[in-house]
């Protein structure tokens, strides 16, 4: 089957979706017109840059240039986690580094290695896209985690230091928090199983679609994408929890003042 | 039961961006089974010494003694358990009245099927007999709760109690029961109490001995009676005739 090419003045009439949102804007008085501005431009800038660096990568085949873009793409999603923190706290970069690291490698891992049984393992039309699928869930399941953690610890500080001075280490003291701090995270992507394929048709099956793919084949590898989304946020988040425990507890089992702040 | 002492304790604290003594060269000893009152205007340091006291935080310098031995180098979760805590607030966890009551011997594995004898006993010491422990702790009165978390943190058995204004957010009626029961508990289990309250009237009530601290320092510390009767410093004398806020 063949695929309808995009070209660029093709392309260029989509900016009309641009300038009616920027309408939309400026009859409200929104004051979101340079935004929309500055991110449509940063969009194609960034996009048109990755689509040349992975055709790089496609024709180059090379194992340490397609693990060198995923430790780029990585370094990118911890920042960004680290930047949706409300509060930063020393520790939050490594606690969101390690988490977000071992919650994609492992379900990467086992969709490369084990479901998809890609060879050469680092084929990039594959790895690239499932990777970057993964990493980005795992930062928003990470942040999300975290400062629900931090905020709701904050909110019950009277019942974590009641726990506390009962002999609860610091742990099971907010073992409360971390349950709704994993639920609050695990809870978009259940709901995306929940609703895919009624309510919208995700990206890449979208994608898959209108390149040729069949349907059902399109549908087995996005079923296999929101599968491992799942695992991959469940286990980022279950980390991140864990880990940040050690953010807002000194290893005697009080309270770091600092580490609370606002909410 | 326990004696506790402060040996030069002070804590420095950063508030509004100020390095400040919140404690300053605190030292007072607490003899095994003694009530000691603790008074002083707000933010003298009344609550930081109880918290110093369990650990929740550390003194920055100085030492805490129970019999004898310097808190920081017992593990914090034993030390916890045998240095109990009443808030201000009862912080009840959203649970039935049993799992709080049993929270604290749980976490050390207690079996809490193994403790409705207990349970029951506790709510009976905290005069709540009536009070099924299934019930809901967001259910029960602010007094009832305050009962509760009184009994949650007996249940662990300390030697010593820390108590920071139990009675302020209880009515004029309820703050007199906590009060007598606080009484009983010290009659009943010889615990070693700290108790801290703005209130002279309820330190009055329940003290053998009244420590007055004021900007972190200790004022005076003495025979309750003594202090009602006649204050031996002029800030004393000034905290007895509400001139200090």
């Amino acid at each position: 089957m063949e695929y309808i090419s995009l070209s660029y003045a093709s392309l260029g009439i989509a900016v009309l979706f641009i300038i009616s949102a920027m309408a939309v804007s400026f009859r409200y008085r929104l004051g979101l017109e340079k935004d929309l501005a500055v991110g449509a431009v940063r969009a194609f800038v960034q996009l048109t840059a990755i689509g040349y660096v992975l055709q790089l990568l496609f024709v180059s085949e090379r194992w340490y240039y397609v693990v060198g873009m995923l430790v780029i793409m990585l370094a990118a999603a911890i920042k960004n986690a680290v930047a949706r923190q409300s509060v930063t706290l020393k520790g939050m970069f490594t606690t969101l580094g390690i988490s977000i690291f071992v919650g994609s490698a492992l379900t990467t891992a086992v969709v490369i290695g084990i479901i998809l049984r890609v060879k050469p393992w680092y084929s990039p039309r594959y790895l690239i896209p499932l990777a970057g699928s993964i990493l980005g869930n795992s930062m928003t399941g990470a942040a999300l985690a975290l400062n629900r953690l931090r905020s709701d610890i904050t909110h019950r500080k009277p019942e974590v230091e009641a726990a506390l001075a009962l002999g609860a280490t610091s742990r099971q003291a907010v073992m409360p928090m971390i349950r709704d701090a994993l639920k609050s995270a695990m809870l978009p992507s259940i709901s995306s199983l929940m609703v895919v394929g009624i309510v919208h048709l995700p990206g890449m099956m979208a994608g898959q679609i209108i390149a040729g793919a069949y349907p059902v084949d399109a549908v087995k590898y996005q079923l296999m994408v929101v599968y491992m989304i799942a695992a991959a946020v469940a286990i980022t988040s279950m980390m991140v929890v864990y880990l940040a425990t050690s953010l807002f507890f000194t290893p005697d089992h009080m309270l770091k003042a600092e580490a609370l702040g606002s909410t | 039961m326990a004696k506790i002492e402060f040996l030069n304790v002070t804590k420095t604290r950063s508030i509004d961006g100020e390095m400040r003594n919140v404690l300053d060269d605190v030292s007072v000893a607490v003899e095994k089974g003694t009530i000691l009152a603790i008074g002083g205007p707000s933010g003298a340091g009344k609550s930081t010494m109880l918290r110093l006291a369990n650990r929740l935080e550390s003194a920055t310098s100085g030492r805490v003694l129970l019999d004898g031995v310097d808190i920081s180098t017992i593990d914090p979760i034993r030390l916890r358990r045998k240095v109990g805590m009443v808030f201000q607030l009862p912080s009840l966890f959203p649970l039935t009245v049993q799992e709080n009551l049993t929270y604290g011997p749980g976490l050390r594995g207690v079996e809490p099927s193994s403790l409705e004898a207990k349970v029951r006993e506790m709510l009976d010491m905290v005069d709540l007999p009536d009070l099924s422990p299934g019930r809901l702790a967001g259910e029960l009165s602010v007094g009832q709760q305050q009962r509760v978390a009184i009994a949650r943190t007996l249940m662990n058995e300390p030697e010593v109690l820390l108590m920071d204004e139990p009675t302020s957010a209880l009515d004029p009626a309820t703050a007199k029961s906590v009060l007598e029961l606080v009484c009983d508990i010290r009659c009943r289990y010889g615990i070693t109490v700290l108790f801290v309250s703005h209130s002279l009237e309820h330190s009055k009530l329940v003290g053998d001995r009244f420590l007055l601290i004021v900007d972190g320092r200790v004022i005076e510390e003495s025979d309750i009676e003594a202090f009602f009767l006649g204050p031996s410093t002029e800030l004393g004398r000034k905290f007895l005739a509400g001139e200090l806020k």
